[in-house]
């Protein structure tokens, strides 16, 4: 059990203590430079009115959704498909996880210019399919599936490589079993794969949840949150009222709020799935 | 491998699969035939033609601009995080999962907290926590809590691989005389090796990708990386794209050459995997 020590130590000092410190920071004001002052609640009643930071919060829950029901089935797919040990699913994966080696930064400049009304990729593109007009990022709707867009370019290769990993542990034997019995693909899938897969399935959902809450510079890089707010969401909000505002003691409420809402989601991902009490998938083999 | 697994799939997977290649592939392509283009072709044509005149130009600016000191800085945090990763989460995944006693399933629910720690919640107390340490503008004030940040997820990822390795593997081993520590090095990584390399790949990833961190702990010219660097290029290039494409297929190189090495480790790992 000791050699769990130094990784706890470690985490304790930058992650957890400062969590400890951002809730002792959202009772106060600060600048980021003097001494914090005691406001006591001020801040969590500002941000319990705050309309601003509402609709942040409606963008970022369904970003959220969108996020999961988006990735989620095709990481899956891509997942188990590229887990075959064909040559030719070798290379396709290849291609496929070509994203993974861009930074966010790259991937949203990159995407900005390919979705440039003017000049960009859907400039050509989206005649020949019949719209009419390009420009995703002067609606609403457009920009925040345009986010939703690249996010999913970006983020489903890493989600597919982890059901990759997952979908190779399952024993052969079964398949080879289910195969006996005269299951097609399909039936194996659902009835060997994906509950084998369990683990995996609630290891992706909980980072891409807690993932969707937390990202920014994706979305700073693309829209900026705009156009008006129309994609502000609330680590953007919290980023640029500490960073741009210098309201360090009311960034620090909303991160920590931020905080205690992820963490309330992945308590009950992990509760409901009962990862904690979970073995081995191994189990009954 | 079991001829089993060779049995066709249903179209429709197929189709998926053509499709989202299509999805990868298009872009790609259009970032690689863009980055050689001259800038003027590149808004008349559109990023799809073909270039009439290819030309290195847009690669030799961004050369000659500070890009290859900021090449530097992100291979040493990268490293620095994989390493600092590796060394603290493997013996405390492998803790976690034989010690089985109460303190052990706290231990790994501390870290399944920590999952649900955004970087941006933390970034004002870590950044006072930096300066205090006198790291403030050193690559050390990154990899530091770049490294933090991973340790959920890789105990998580190697904590479930390791879950996997028979208990009678273990009990073989401990008739033959060995220790825990013998144990680990002789049979768990190797058993485990798929999730150390993800582990090892999702880390490399991180502090690659890490924009956050670098922005609020560093400063100067000296220890810019990578993606602070292609976001200052957004501004210095303007409307020219083809030269913040190119800067953007060189930060993709080193990776690109890198995925190779790992990705042939990765196989042979799993060839001589015994008992799977």
């Amino acid at each position: 059990m000791l050699w769990a020590v130094p990784a706890l130590l470690f985490f304790a000092v930058f992650a957890l203590a400062p969590l400890g410190i951002v809730a002792y920071l959202s009772f106060t004001s600060w600048d980021g430079l003097g001494a914090p002052t005691w406001v006591g609640g001020a801040n969590w009643s500002r941000l319990l009115a705050d309309r601003d930071l509402r609709d942040a919060a409606w963008h970022s829950l369904v970003l959220t959704v969108a996020t999961w029901a988006f990735q989620t089935p095709v990481a899956l797919l891509l997942g188990v498909w590229s887990a075959g040990r064909q040559r030719s699913r070798a290379v396709v994966s290849a291609v496929f996880l070509l994203p993974l080696l861009l930074s966010s930064a790259a991937v949203a400049l990159v995407w900005k210019s390919l979705l440039d009304p003017n000049f960009g990729l859907v400039a050509e593109l989206a005649p020949r399919l019949g719209f009419d007009d390009a420009s995703w990022f002067s609606t609403p709707e457009g920009a925040l599936t345009a986010v939703l867009f690249v996010l999913g370019w970006q983020f489903i290769p890493l989600h597919a490589l982890l059901y990759q990993g997952g979908a190779r542990q399952v024993p052969d034997v079964l398949h080879q079993a289910a195969a006996m019995d005269g299951a097609g693909t399909a039936r194996r899938f659902w009835s060997i794969t994906l509950p084998q897969l369990r683990n995996t399935v609630v290891a992706s959902s909980v980072l891409m949840v807690v993932g969707s809450l937390t990202f920014f510079d994706t979305v700073l890089i693309l829209t900026a949150g705009g156009p008006g707010t129309a994609t502000t969401i609330v680590p953007l909000v919290a980023y640029r009222t500490g960073f741009e505002g210098f309201e360090m003691g009311y960034a620090s409420a909303i991160a920590f709020a931020l905080v205690l809402v992820a963490t309330g989601i992945s308590l009950l991902l992990v509760r409901v799935t009962g990862f904690g009490r979970m073995h081995s998938t191994r189990e009954g083999l | 491998m079991s001829p089993a697994r060779r049995v066709r799939r249903p179209n429709v997977v197929a189709l998926g699969v053509l499709g989202w290649l299509v999805v990868v592939a298009v872009p790609v392509y259009a970032v690689v035939v863009s980055s050689v283009r001259r800038r003027e072709d590149y808004l008349d044509g559109g990023p799809l033609a073909l270039p009439d005149a290819v030309t290195a130009d847009n690669y030799l600016h961004a050369l000659r601009s500070g890009f290859p000191g900021y090449l530097l800085n992100s291979t040493l945090v990268a490293l620095g995080v994989v390493a600092l990763v590796l060394v603290l989460a493997v013996p405390a995944a492998y803790a976690i999962v034989r010690s089985g006693s109460r303190v052990s399933a706290r231990t790994l629910r501390v870290f399944l907290l920590g999952l649900a720690i955004p970087a941006q919640a933390v970034i004002v107390p870590v950044f006072l926590l930096v300066s205090q340490l006198g790291l403030y503008d050193t690559l050390l004030a990154v990899i530091l809590p770049t490294a933090a940040f991973c340790l959920p997820v890789c105990v998580l990822v190697l904590t479930t691989a390791m879950r996997d390795v028979p208990e009678e593997m273990y009990e073989a081993m401990a008739l033959d005389g060995s220790g825990p520590a013998r144990a680990l090095v002789r049979l768990v990584l190797p058993l485990s090796r798929h999730g150390i390399a993800t582990a090892a790949v999702y880390s490399a990833l991180q502090a690659w990708n890490g924009f956050l961190f670098p922005l609020v702990l560093t400063q100067s010219e000296s220890t810019r990386v990578l993606p602070l660097g292609l976001y200052d290029f957004q501004d210095e290039y303007g409307t020219d794209v083809p030269g913040l494409l190119a800067a953007v297929v060189l930060s993709v190189l080193p990776v690109l050459v890198a995925c190779l090495f790992a990705r042939r480790a990765l196989v042979s790992g799993l060839v001589g995997a015994g008992g799977k």
